[in-house]
């Protein structure tokens, strides 16, 4: 059996599922941003492989999963400080009792 | 052997991803995280695009997840946060994945994917994206190479003072 697109991207939108139902169940506002990071692994993911199956040849699609890979990084970044800035002044990552947003 | 390979890679990659979001102690969920990302790896380095798969374990797994485990020790809460599953959470979460998930199935097999362009690649892949990011023709991508590294200089220093401990406190 010849493995063909299809397949690898079944695998990734598994993976993206898996990203949304982290990011809808969980109360740990760390383990959300683990589920992000699943979603955008999907996401570059798809990149790769619709980039090495149907353009084979060019490496634009890799070039847009470095760019992915990149924003990624940034955005861990920023959210692990804020996370950590949150716990220092509330004493809690629980997102549902982080309300001071809430009107 | 490829088919096999892929399963295998399957398996691993989303028994570790369906535990990340299960799991209720937070450190466990990190280290599941490695797992699933490592599997990713393994599918682009059976896509042939090993500068990726190297890319892939040096940036997720050796940076973003040493600085997610950082901050799982940082916000450990006295007494543990056990971030049980709740029923009435993991349902409608359940709902909602399940008719992502079958809706992108459905709109994949309804998609043919014609492979195009079989152009015959005598660089090596590092070296062509290299040219690729940095080439100053109507086909290179210097702009956006350099909007990237603002951005991320930009979100460095954006952490650094988010997470600065404030003076006289």
């Amino acid at each position: 059996m010849m493995l063909t697109i299809h397949h690898y991207l079944i695998v990734s939108a598994a993976l993206f599922s898996l990203g949304i139902f982290g990011l809808l169940s969980r109360r740990n506002a760390v383990v959300v941003l683990m589920s992000v990071e699943l979603i955008l692994n999907a996401a570059s993911m798809n990149f790769i492989v619709l980039g090495q199956l149907v353009t084979p040849g060019l490496v634009t699609g890799k070039v847009f999963a470095i760019f992915v890979i990149t924003v990624a990084a940034a955005e861990a970044a920023v959210a692990m400080a804020i996370i950590v800035g949150i716990f220092k002044y509330r004493q809690t990552v629980d997102v549902e009792k982080i309300t001071d947003l809430k009107w | 052997m490829e088919t096999i390979v892929f399963y295998i890679l399957v398996i691993v990659t989303l028994f570790c991803a369906v535990k990340v979001v299960t799991t209720p102690l937070v450190f466990r969920a990190a280290i599941y995280l490695i797992g699933s990302l490592l599997g990713m790896a393994g599918f682009f380095m059976l896509l042939g695009a090993e500068f990726m798969s190297a890319v892939q374990i040096v940036v997720y797994v050796g940076g973003i997840v040493v600085l997610i485990i950082f901050a799982v020790m940082l916000t450990s809460e006295p007494g543990g946060m056990q971030d049980r599953p709740d029923i009435k959470r993991t349902i409608p979460a359940a709902i909602v994945s399940g008719l992502v998930f079958f809706g992108l199935v459905y709109v994949f097999s309804l998609t043919e994917f014609k492979r195009m362009y079989p152009v015959e690649q005598n660089k090596g892949l590092a070296q062509a994206i290299g040219e690729k990011l940095l080439s100053l023709g109507p086909d290179g991508y210097i702009l956006p190479f350099e909007v990237v590294s603002v951005l991320l200089v930009a979100a460095l220093i954006g952490a650094i003072i988010i997470a600065k401990k404030e003076r006289g406190e």
